[in-house]
């Protein structure tokens, strides 16, 4: 592997945007455009616009993929609906996280899984090593495939407008399925209702060749609605309200899925709906049945001063008993919001713990996750 | 690519100093345009108080936005004589008027300031 810096097929537009461009998982992308705040906002009360194509494409074909997929992951991939989409995990033997996943059906032998652009290799060398007597390739498709999501309550019809053949299939979409539609003549897009902010939204798989076209595209429909380019920094704090997980923060290989809170994407099956063996599956089955010795919790504090990832949780006599995975000052709630795990005993909602934010007790409040659900 | 006054004199740490920086003096210090630049929205401005003493290149505050956190580090020593109280409700004036009335507080040297860097060579800092 090169270590050169990769740079996505939308970076021309990003300069011309003005865009602040960081180091990301060997990726040169826009951590933001002008405000993250502003940007935050534009996603929450109208539309964003996002390029992640820094994420991994891999896809699996095959008679088998589903079978393949069912060992390889933690959830029961084959039992996805044609055209839906699944959030799940690939686990190590031992039931810790390599990553987690989004993985679309396309149909009945081939499936495409989303991995994070920090562990995209790692995931592809793991489905490699497992797919060993399945009837099934693993490709790695992520040079090729650009990633543009549209997120915010007004995605909807930004996104129906963009198409010239599947606008109605864009309207009927559930949340977690996926069509196949046209975008301004010709440009064929996979689309899924997905994404990582907590909000409505879609997800466009395009032609890496054809990016730039559907990002001027989607600024072109969005214009009336106010559409707002949108960067990491964004990304990150609209996730944390969300109560999404990130991956190297609060899931990691030491994490199982149920110290995270996640462990109902584990499926082990029952006599009606049997699975058979899956890579961790002894471990997570023993995670499940003994419980997590630490939670997985939403803080959030009184004061300005904000938790960040890596500082201590502090029981009430200032021992460290617990680390904050991510933290920030939440634009949408205008106090400091958090993540953190604690041990089982503070996880109770409305408990009060410390933080040690830089030499210095600041106390925070146990809540539920997430801190943000959009009306529905 | 920020703007740099050639009135003010800066320290190595993205602070700016207005005033002779001369011992007995009183200068106002505030974070540079690139500095803030780089922090994002600023959401909380943890300043010094009046009456504190502070010691150039130590830190004496910090500066919260929602990506990040960073000190504020002062870049004279002597005696805090006045803080910017509007810095409490809008803090992105630090951001969006870096030098002006995001300024965040005023120093009487207790001794003259010998390390700063004037705007030429702080522009060359951060090139």
């Amino acid at each position: 592997m090169s270590d050169a810096i990769l740079r996505s097929p939308l970076h021309d537009q990003h300069v011309a945007l003005g865009a602040t461009l960081v180091p990301f998982a060997g990726w040169e992308m826009p951590v933001r455009y002008t405000s993250d705040i502003a940007e935050h906002t534009a996603v929450r009360t109208g539309a964003g616009l996002f390029d992640l194509s820094h994420m991994g494409e891999i896809a699996i074909r095959g008679e088998d993929a589903g079978a393949f997929l069912d060992f390889a992951l933690v959830g029961r991939l084959s039992a996805l609906a044609l055209a839906g989409a699944k959030y799940t995990m690939l686990c190590t033997p031992d039931g810790g996280v390599i990553d987690d996943l989004i993985v679309y059906r396309r149909d009945h032998d081939h499936f495409v899984i989303v991995a994070n652009a920090s562990n995209k290799d790692v995931v592809v060398e793991e489905l490699a090593a497992r797919v060993e007597g399945f009837d099934a390739t693993v490709e790695d498709e992520s040079a090729q495939i650009a990633l543009i999501a549209v997120q915010g309550p007004l995605a909807e019809g930004i996104v129906a407008r963009m198409c010239t053949r599947g606008d109605d299939d864009i309207h009927a979409m559930k949340y977690y399925s996926t069509a196949n539609v046209l975008l301004q003549g010709d440009i064929h897009a996979f689309v899924a209702r997905t994404g990582y902010t907590g909000e409505d939204g879609f997800e466009l798989f395009v032609g890496a060749d054809e990016a730039a076209a559907v990002w001027a595209l989607a600024l072109a429909e969005g214009a009336a609605d106010g559409i707002v380019p949108c960067g990491l920094s964004s990304r990150d704090t609209l996730r944390l309200e969300a109560g999404m997980p990130l991956y190297g923060q609060e899931l990691t290989r030491e994490t199982t899925p149920f110290d995270a809170g996640l462990g109902r994407i584990a499926v082990f099956g029952t006599a009606a709906k049997p699975r058979g063996d899956f890579v961790g599956r002894e471990a997570l089955l023993k995670a499940k049945v003994e419980g997590p010795d630490r939670v997985l919790v939403g803080l959030v504090g009184d004061g300005r001063r904000a938790a960040r990832t890596g500082y201590a949780v502090l029981d009430e006599a200032g021992a460290a008993v617990g680390e904050v995975t991510s933290g920030a000052p939440s634009p949408t709630l205008g106090r400091p919001i958090a993540m953190a795990y604690v041990p089982a005993s503070l996880a109770e909602p409305g408990t009060v713990v410390g933080i040690d934010v830089r030499g210095r007790r600041e106390d925070m409040t146990v809540t539920a996750l997430p801190f943000y659900s959009r009306a529905s | 690519m920020s703007n740099v006054p050639d009135e003010l004199a800066y320290s190595a740490e993205h602070e700016w100093v207005s005033g002779e920086p001369d011992a007995g003096a009183e200068v106002t210090v505030g974070i540079t345009e690139h500095a803030a630049q780089a922090l994002g929205d600023i959401v909380y401005v943890e300043a010094p108080r009046v009456g504190d003493t502070v010691v150039a290149g130590e830190v004496c505050g910090e500066l919260e936005s929602t990506k990040a956190v960073s000190e504020l580090y002062s870049p004279v020593s002597g005696t805090v004589t006045a803080v910017n109280e509007s810095l409490e409700a809008s803090p992105e004036t630090v951001g969006s008027d870096a030098y002006g009335d995001g300024w965040i507080f005023k120093v009487e040297l207790t001794e003259t300031a010998t390390d700063l860097l004037d705007a030429e060579a702080y522009a060359a800092t951060i090139a």
